[in-house]
């Protein structure tokens, strides 16, 4: 889960670790009451997505005036799939110098690592490219305070392990601090803030989840996330009932492969394979589909349980579509009668036959 | 990582709805389950098995435990693994999926500190057949699996199944089925389970189930140009779309990162033969 940047500041701020004055604004009216009150500001988008800069989510403003115009602009905008609905003003600093600094979570070497660099304000990525000398990278046991000492100067280390302690608290995977910079009078001041928290870790993160940004969804990706199914919309005409994460994106390859195009990612794999009866639903819920493919391999999903959930849907859904069944596994005997007598259908042996079949039929 | 007759196993979880159903098929199979854990039921027998409070009890009275096997919900999941790998086990299985990040990277530095291997999480299990599998595999499904020569490694439990089925059908059989997970952050990498497999007496060649994330195949790519045994791959996800979650936590490919291509072309630089469907998987062994 993502989180706007005024959010990830209000955590920063009670962690100790400084942010500009600034304040949350709706309308233009609010903007510009804030910049009589905060004097030169930044009024900036809040969406969660990187790219505010460049698409022009984020202007200096010096008076109530200007900022009003640049509210009026920002507002309404649509930054990378999101529309601009909130702004944070923040009065701007006397910068000395930009800095990055992160803690995230380094899969390959399955722990933390904090991140830092004396090149700060652009991407990561373009850091990387462009200074890679600036780069510290700092691998963290997680059993263990992280060692900064030695590594980076006092003041930093100092914050970064305030962040430290924060990407702990929050299950966070990425904390991000950039530019964090050095001020002309001293000190820090983390003047960006970008959160990213582990959807696993939600159900112990209750306080935080309520704030943070609604990931982008389509009506029926939506409806799906409601009955805890895991459903993307894809482009084509061949619906997609599998289970498993594997064999579900197998049958999209295989459909692929035949010519066809899916039509969705549906999979009712692990504890979901109850689920089956609204998964149909769901994949039947978009008009484009011209076939369906049901590919069950059974491992803990028992494909009799499964088989039962589609047969029922079935009886009272009564799709005109066509649909082909591969059925394997775990309960294999017991689906493939119940199909047999309920349905009068005769799943294929292999599955590559029976998306062929869903292919043509969606021809 | 290869699962035998002889190893001593425990579940974790047994008495549940899900761990009853898996560890009666883990008996019935001949897998050598000595116990299995539940501390609201210590001193009872569940499946013909005593249940102990923990691990470690159960690892003091049965005389010693090589592996255990972990039918438990997420947020419990840590100290379930903090509890076996206390008690000394070898191998620890961990089936559970959508375990907190943070939560699996001390589960995994733990491991590392008292010398536990760690497969998963979420995973489907090990499966050696003719002898005895730990997990969620249909083992005891002939059509599915029967002793062979074949190393199979697969992140996903329910392809792993289609191609275990394929493998079948067209005459061959499997050494040792090695499910390392669809999560992010695996206690065993394909690398690892390629070495176990090139080691490995019974295995004449290897079958490599990969999928789109990570950058766990091109990882191995290194000791895959040096393995004497055959590897024909299969790697889900080339129809995905970028930047989505494809179901497992693992499956997703940011920018070029995980990306179908760049696994092929590593594993075909390796001298891997990487086939277009499962079904294309016998005929190029």
């Amino acid at each position: 889960m993502d989180f706007e940047e005024a959010e990830a500041k209000e955590l920063l701020r009670r962690a100790g670790i400084p942010v500009p004055p600034g304040e949350l604004c709706r309308d233009a009216e609010a903007a510009a009451a804030a910049v009589s009150r905060l004097g030169r500001s930044a009024v900036k988008a809040q969406v969660p997505s990187g790219k505010r800069a460049r698409a022009g989510g984020i202007r200096l403003v010096d008076s109530a005036e200007q900022a009003h115009a640049a509210a009026k602009a920002i507002l309404g905008m649509e930054i990378a799939g999101h529309r601009v609905e909130r702004l944070l003003v923040e009065k701007c600093a006397d910068i000395a110098q930009e800095l990055y600094a992160a803690v995230l979570t380094d899969v390959e070497a399955r722990a933390p690592m904090v991140l830092f660099s004396s090149a700060g304000g652009m991407d990561i990525e373009e850091i990387a490219a462009q200074k890679p000398e600036s780069m510290v990278r700092i691998p963290v046991d997680i059993a263990r305070p992280p060692a900064l000492s030695g590594k980076l100067d006092e003041d930093v280390a100092h914050l970064v392990s305030r962040l430290y302690s924060l990407y702990l608290q929050t299950d966070a995977e990425l904390l991000e601090v950039n530019p964090l910079v050095r001020l002309k009078g001293g000190g820090l001041l983390a003047l960006d803030c970008k959160l990213t928290i582990d959807d696993a870790a939600l159900f112990r993160q209750s306080a935080l989840a309520g704030r943070g940004a609604h990931e982008k969804l389509t009506g029926l990706e939506r409806r799906a996330r409601e009955l805890g199914l895991k459903y993307i919309e894809l482009p084509g005409t061949v619906g997609v009932l599998a289970n498993g994460a594997g064999l579900t994106m197998t049958t999209m390859d295989v459909i692929e492969h035949c010519g066809g195009v899916p039509a969705n990612f549906l999979e009712i794999g692990g504890e979901a394979y109850t689920k089956a009866t609204d998964a149909l639903w769901l994949v039947l819920a978009n008009p484009r589909v011209k076939s369906v493919i049901v590919n069950f391999c059974g491992a803990f999903a028992r494909t009799d349980v499964m088989a039962q959930g589609v047969v029922q849907a079935w009886e009272t859904l009564r799709p005109s579509l066509p649909v082909f069944f591969s059925v394997h596994g775990t309960g294999e005997e017991e689906a493939v009668e119940l199909i047999r007598q309920r349905l009068g259908m005769q799943p294929y042996d292999r599955m590559e036959d029976a998306v062929r079949a869903a292919v043509e039929a969606a021809k | 990582m290869i699962v035998r007759a002889a190893d001593r196993v425990v579940v974790q979880g047994m008495t549940g709805r899900q761990g009853s159903f898996w560890t009666e098929k883990m008996l019935a199979y001949g897998t050598r389950i000595v116990g299995g854990v539940n501390p609201k039921r210590a001193g009872d027998t569940h499946c013909g098995v005593p249940v102990f409070a923990t691990v470690r009890a159960a690892a003091r009275e049965t005389g010693g435990i090589d592996a255990s096997v972990m039918f438990i919900p997420p947020s419990a999941a840590l100290s379930a693994a903090e509890d076996a790998i206390a008690a000394g086990v070898r191998l620890l299985v961990v089936l559970t999926e959508h375990i907190p990040a943070h939560d699996v990277m001390r589960m995994h530095a733990l491991a590392a500190a008292a010398g536990c291997r760690i497969v998963g999480p979420n995973t489907a299990g090990l499966v050696t057949p003719g002898e005895a599998f730990v997990g969620i595999m249909p083992a005891f499904n002939p059509r599915v699996f029967r002793p062979g020569n074949i190393g199979v490694i697969s992140r996903s439990g329910s392809l792993g199944t289609l191609v275990c089925l394929n493998l079948v059908d067209a005459g061959h059989g499997q050494s040792a089925f090695i499910g390392i997970g669809g999560d992010p952050m695996l206690g065993t990498t394909v690398t690892d389970a390629l070495r176990a497999l090139e080691a490995d007496e019974r295995t004449a060649a290897v079958v490599l189930v990969g999928e789109i994330g990570g950058t766990m195949e091109e990882a191995a790519a290194d000791t895959l140009a040096t393995m004497r045994k055959p590897v024909v791959s299969f790697i889900a996800g080339r129809a995905s779309p970028p930047g989505k979650k494809m179901g497992h936590a693992g499956a997703i490919v940011m920018g070029s990162r995980g990306s179908y291509a760049s696994k092929r072309r590593a594993l075909e630089s390796a001298g891997v033969r990487v086939v277009d469907t499962p079904a294309a998987i016998a005929g190029a062994l």
